[in-house]
């Protein structure tokens, strides 16, 4: 074996990102705080998942992983170096995207063979064989035809597309990836296959993954963590076994409760949150999820939780011992 | 008394290139949920647009049966369709923000409907939508009712839906996959609310979704779609317990469960995508994906019955 580095493949210390938006003629402008001091490590190999609702800052996390984004406060690296000191190249050919929506993430005009071409073109240092060779193994790797490489992104299935939009990470070869609601636009049939191939794929070429969900139900299966994320912050993380078999915030609690597994007489589950939605640009003081904690006591709303540390992680709330 | 929906070998085409819908038969009853269940392309969209008589131009439709209230559809011209809609038959479409109007406030959508259906004044219209909106769980219905889409979270907007759908009191409620854009939060509640409301107002409602998970908690009757075809239908409780067409077992194994799953081990999935069927297909639309086809799945396919009721499309014996 050759020597294995210890460094983790994403590491965040205290990261945080707000973004200002315009009120409009009159109106003020407004902060939207999207990632408020986000830490984690993820180790080489390791699958984090990250679990929250719409707006819960989750994708601005990608963004920022990915170096789409720059934070306003910490440091986030990838296998060691800062990502936001590399250059593109040399970041593409580390870190990878894969997009929730393959309707809107591909080209129509382009045919797949040329989607899938792009990232080692952009390189410019690959002979035009080479790369012909490489988009042709890494679409027999994802489970396309080779056929189906002359074809255009709108005569392919929504599974087929996402499978492209695999092909397309994984081309340069990669170490870590990136996948942002990779199955949400998908049939739970289809989401089966193309979460069964990711995590094939990670097996198989040892990749590390980020993978993004609304559903813990479909982070279970790929992820060795999960973290919940609630309005910027990371209010529990750990283990994937101990996150669903010891779940502690009421959060938590919920996302796993809103599951609805096929057991008939159950009946549709009351989640308990209520109908306030929670809004980045209004975060609520002391524990941000008090407006909508079930079981909220007084003292929630004035006294920020502490982070109280479990193997592998910890939970933010002030209502667990 | 006859069912409240009856439909009866509805045939959907387009251009005579493609079958989207091969002979389905369904039936709603007054105070039932059926759940019309397949994946993308299977014709469970285009079953509920050829109901509402909505089918997108090239499209035609003819059935055996297709009555509602005892009312054949087929026989009513558009204006008689037009009465119907919105009114004792109403629908609810996957994607709120594309069927809200973007220029008009909520109040004047909501109240549009009932001033064109009903001999009403505005001021009658507008105490039923804020009446409505309280119902579905809306707070500060007053502030809602003048303000656009845009200013509403997507669960805020599917909620306005259901409520501009029962502004005329209906009798039966399309609902084409209320939840798919929404969160798994928000998902529990709006499914939460129409089971609520469909038991509250004895409503009819049929329910097209794509996930077996939604199907076992609010569904009565379940019908699987398949290449434009019902392969299976029972009530809930005998399809989850005993499946008999390879399809619905396919389709149960695919709902990943918290704490069932070995991450060693590969989710449940069905190989391959849901074909295009035209004009003159013979034999079983499964048979390319199915694990126990054989060479007569080419020909012809029996219908047979498991129990009083439960209803499957497949040479494999019950």
């Amino acid at each position: 074996m050759t020597a294995t580095t210890t460094l983790p493949a994403i590491e965040l210390k205290s990261v945080g990102k707000t973004f200002r938006v315009s009120g409009g003629i009159l109106g003020k402008d407004r902060r939207v705080v999207a990632v408020d001091g986000v830490s984690f490590a993820v180790p080489p190999g390791g699958v984090l998942g990250v679990v929250g609702e719409s707006g819960c800052g989750k994708s601005t996390l990608a963004r920022l992983i990915l170096g789409l984004l720059t934070p306003d406060s910490g440091d986030i690296a990838v296998e060691g170096q800062r990502i936001v000191d590399m250059d593109r190249k040399a970041r593409a050919r580390l870190i990878q995207p894969v997009f929730q929506d393959p309707f809107s993430s591909l080209n129509p005009l382009t045919r797949i063979r040329d989607i899938v071409a792009m990232p080692l073109q952009a390189q410019g240092s690959f002979s035009r064989a080479e790369i012909a060779k490489r988009v042709d193994e890494m679409l027999e790797r994802v489970g396309l035809p080779g056929e189906m490489g002359n074809r255009l992104p709108a005569e392919l299935s929504g599974g087929q597309r996402q499978r492209v939009a695999i092909a397309r990470a994984l081309v340069l070869r990669p170490r870590i990836v990136v996948c942002d609601e990779p199955t949400s636009a998908l049939d739970v049939s289809v989401q089966a296959q193309i979460l069964n191939l990711l995590a094939e794929l990670r097996r198989d070429l040892g990749l590390t993954y980020l993978f993004i969900s609304h559903n813990l139900a479909v982070v279970e299966h790929v992820a060795s963590e999960v973290a919940v994320m609630y309005l910027g912050r990371i209010v529990e993380k750990k283990p994937t076994q101990a996150l669903f078999h010891q779940p502690e915030h009421p959060y938590t609690k919920a996302l796993l409760a809103s599951v609805l597994t096929p057991e008939p007489g159950l009946g549709v589950p009351d989640v308990g949150l209520g109908d306030v939605m929670p809004d980045p640009a209004n975060i609520p003081p002391g524990c941000r999820f008090h407006p909508r904690c079930p079981i909220a006591e007084p003292r929630c709303s004035t006294e920020t939780p502490p982070l109280r540390p479990r193997p592998g992680g910890g939970v933010e709330c002030l209502l667990v011992p | 008394m006859s069912a409240l929906l009856d439909v009866e070998r509805l045939e959907v085409g387009f251009g005579g290139r493609t079958s989207a819908v091969r002979g389905a038969s369904l039936t709603v009853e007054r105070g039932e949920t059926h759940c019309l269940v397949g994946e993308s392309g299977c014709g469970k969209s285009v079953t509920a647009l050829a109901i509402m008589n909505l089918l997108a131009r090239g499209g035609h439709r003819t059935a055996q049966r297709l009555t509602f209230q005892g009312e054949d559809l087929l026989k009513l011209d558009d204006r008689g369709m037009a009465r119907l809609r919105g009114n004792a038959m109403a629908m609810i479409f996957q994607e709120p923000m594309t069927s809200l109007n973007p220029a008009y406030t909520i109040g004047s959508q909501m109240t549009e409907v009932m001033r064109r259906h009903k001999k009403v004044s505005q001021r009658v219209a507008i105490d039923r939508a804020a009446d409505l909106l309280g119902q579905v769980g809306i707070t500060a219905p007053g502030l809602r009712l003048g303000q656009f889409p845009h200013q509403l979270s997507g669960g805020l907007r599917q909620r306005v839906m259901i409520a501009m759908a029962l502004m005329c009191e209906p009798q039966l409620l399309i609902a084409d996959e209320p939840t798919t854009a929404l969160d798994v939060t928000v998902q529990a509640q709006i499914l939460r609310l129409l089971a609520q409301l469909q038991r509250d107002l004895g409503l009819g409602l049929l329910l097209i979704t794509h996930d077996l998970g939604i199907v076992a908690r609010i569904a009565h009757r379940v019908s699987v779609m398949y290449a434009g075809e019902v392969v299976e239908s029972a009530a809930t409780a005998q399809l989850f317990a005993d499946p008999k067409h390879p399809y619905t077992q396919g389709l149960l194994r695919c709902v990943p469960v918290p704490g069932k799953q070995r991450q060693d081990e590969p989710l449940g999935s069905i190989p391959g995508t849901v074909p295009r069927i035209g004009p003159g297909f013979e034999g079983c639309g499964f048979r390319d994906r199915c694990t126990f086809a054989d060479a007569t799945c080419a020909h012809t396919v029996p219908h047979q019955t498991a129990a009083p009721g439960h209803d499957y499309l497949c040479r494999l014996a019950p």
